[in-house]
């Protein structure tokens, strides 16, 4: 008995690390990746008060924060084919993923931001340079100190989240774990298993994000902010 | 060289400034004096478009420009030949010193990086820096961030510069570096709109006094003419003030 259940872990260990790494982190790292880009574009067009494309960032991070995610994948993935979008499942997840990630991690930027003292702005006007350029080379960068310890949360948790992509048929992780318990029955042992995975994935994560700090504590010389 | 007049700004229901006419000569050294709340640090921030003047006309170069319906670029343009000094110095945190004097030069100016540093090591040097390059904001004094905001200022070789209380953050063992510092420029005959509260500073190294009181410019007076006035009351209270 024991031996039976020594051997299934060992051999269904390989069968969940590998959709880890082919499924899980590139989920979490694309989608993360492009919600950083809605994020930033968003933010920014809050805090410049960009009529109309305001309207749409408040309507859009609206939406998305005030629904499920599951529901959203549902909708992308079950939904759109019903008006003739058939998106395959993998860049689907990516998508819904990083519009999700997206809205949140929009409302972390823009606050950073804000954040950042309102001298920086009005110095950077006064050495001749243009709002893009003050944003770009002066505010973002403080605000991305600022904003990487909440982002990094952000990041942690789509980890994990992105096991809701295995209810739209996204081979990961999750769902190569449930195949197996599928076979073998052997549930308790298995979730446990895949949960070690993703605590090692987290802790990987957790560790980077210290020397990450570290690293924009020296690029920002030192001290606070203010 | 630069003359304004009949300045206004009102912030809601507030007025803040009411018609303040100013004239300033090339190579002048003007002091802005007044009450706490009189208007002078608005009267700065509008003299380079921080805040939008709700109406008055500025002169510069021969033209005359309506000081409330500039456009951005006309503003950006303007920019170019003035500079400013921020009571808490504003420096940009995350750029050392040197980082901090070449940033309007390169992307502004759009200045090759290498001639950029010399121009901000000269500036440094000036300030009496010359070992601090490549200090950031949170390791330096606040005697040196505003010598470093002040080679920030120079360095773009700007017709005018404009200080709002340049000394009025630092605790006082640290004042007189910075005040140094402003004098030499004084000497080398770079024209400055300075907010000071430091008097003696002004009666040593200003030419003219513009005196502001609610909102008003109430005198406009040659240095030393303006600390021996004794027929305007509003003077007299206020020199008597800071006799006291
Ligand atoms: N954003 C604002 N909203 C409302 N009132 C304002 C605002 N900014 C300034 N004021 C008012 O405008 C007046 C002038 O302010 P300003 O800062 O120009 O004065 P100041 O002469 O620089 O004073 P101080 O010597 O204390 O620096 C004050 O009465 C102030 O309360
Ligand atoms: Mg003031």
């Amino acid at each position: 008995m024991e031996d039976r259940l020594t051997a299934i872990l060992i051999d269904s260990f390989p069968k969940i690390l590998i959709p880890g790494l082919i499924r899980t982190i590139p989920l979490t790292a694309i989608s993360f990746a492009l919600a950083m880009v809605i994020a930033v574009a968003v933010a920014i067009i809050q805090v410049a008060d960009v009529p109309v494309l305001k309207q749409i960032a408040r309507f859009y991070i609206w939406i998305i924060r005030g629904t499920p995610l599951l529901v959203q994948l549902y909708i992308v993935f079950f939904g759109l084919p019903d008006l003739g979008f058939m998106i395959p499942a993998f860049p689907c997840a990516i998508a819904v993923f990083a519009i999700n990630e997206g809205a949140y991690c929009s409302e972390t930027m823009r606050a950073a931001i804000e954040s950042v003292p309102a001298g920086q702005m009005e110095a950077g006007y006064c050495v001749g340079m243009s709002y893009l350029q003050i944003m770009r080379r002066i505010v973002l960068p403080q605000a991305f100190r600022t904003a990487f310890p909440p982002l990094s949360n952000s990041l942690i948790g789509m980890v994990k989240d992105t096991s809701l992509a295995a209810n739209i048929t996204v081979m990961e992780m999750f769902m190569a774990t449930q195949r197996i318990v599928g076979r073998t029955y052997e549930a308790l042992a298995l979730y446990m298993e895949v949960a070690l995975i993703y605590l090692i994935f987290c802790t990987v994560l957790t560790k980077l994000q210290s020397l990450g700090e570290k690293k924009l504590q020296a690029l920002n010389g030192g001290a606070g902010n203010a | 060289m630069l003359e304004v007049r009949g300045l206004k700004k009102q912030i809601g229901d507030t007025v803040i400034l009411n018609g303040v006419d100013i004239s300033i000569d090339k190579g002048d050294v003007v002091a802005v004096l007044g009450p706490s709340g009189s208007g002078k640090t608005t009267l700065l921030r509008c003299m380079n478009y921080l805040e939008r003047p709700d109406a008055g006309e500025m002169i510069a170069d021969g033209r005359t420009y309506d000081m409330s319906s500039l456009s951005k670029r006309e503003i950006a343009e303007y920019r170019r030949y003035t500079s400013f000094v921020f009571q808490n110095y504003n420096l940009f945190l995350n750029r050392t010193a040197m980082g901090n004097v070449t940033e309007g030069l390169v992307t502004a100016r759009r200045m090759d990086r290498t001639k950029a540093q010399k121009i901000a090591a000269a500036a440094l040097d000036k300030v009496g820096l010359s070992d601090k390059y490549d200090a950031f904001p949170s390791e330096l004094s606040g005697g040196q961030q505003q010598r470093v905001a002040i080679a920030r200022a120079i360095a773009t070789e700007p017709k005018i510069i404009f200080f709002d209380e340049p000394t009025s953050a630092l605790d006082p063992e640290l004042i007189g570096e910075v005040l140094d510092v402003i004098k030499s420029l004084a000497d080398e005959g770079m024209t400055m709109l300075i907010v000071t509260h430091e008097i003696n500073f002004a009666k040593n190294v200003s030419d003219k006094v513009v005196f502001l009181d609610e909102g008003e410019l109430i005198v406009e007076e040659e240095t030393d003419k303006f600390f021996d006035m004794q027929d305007n009351d509003r003077v007299t209270r206020f020199l008597g003030t800071l006799n006291r």
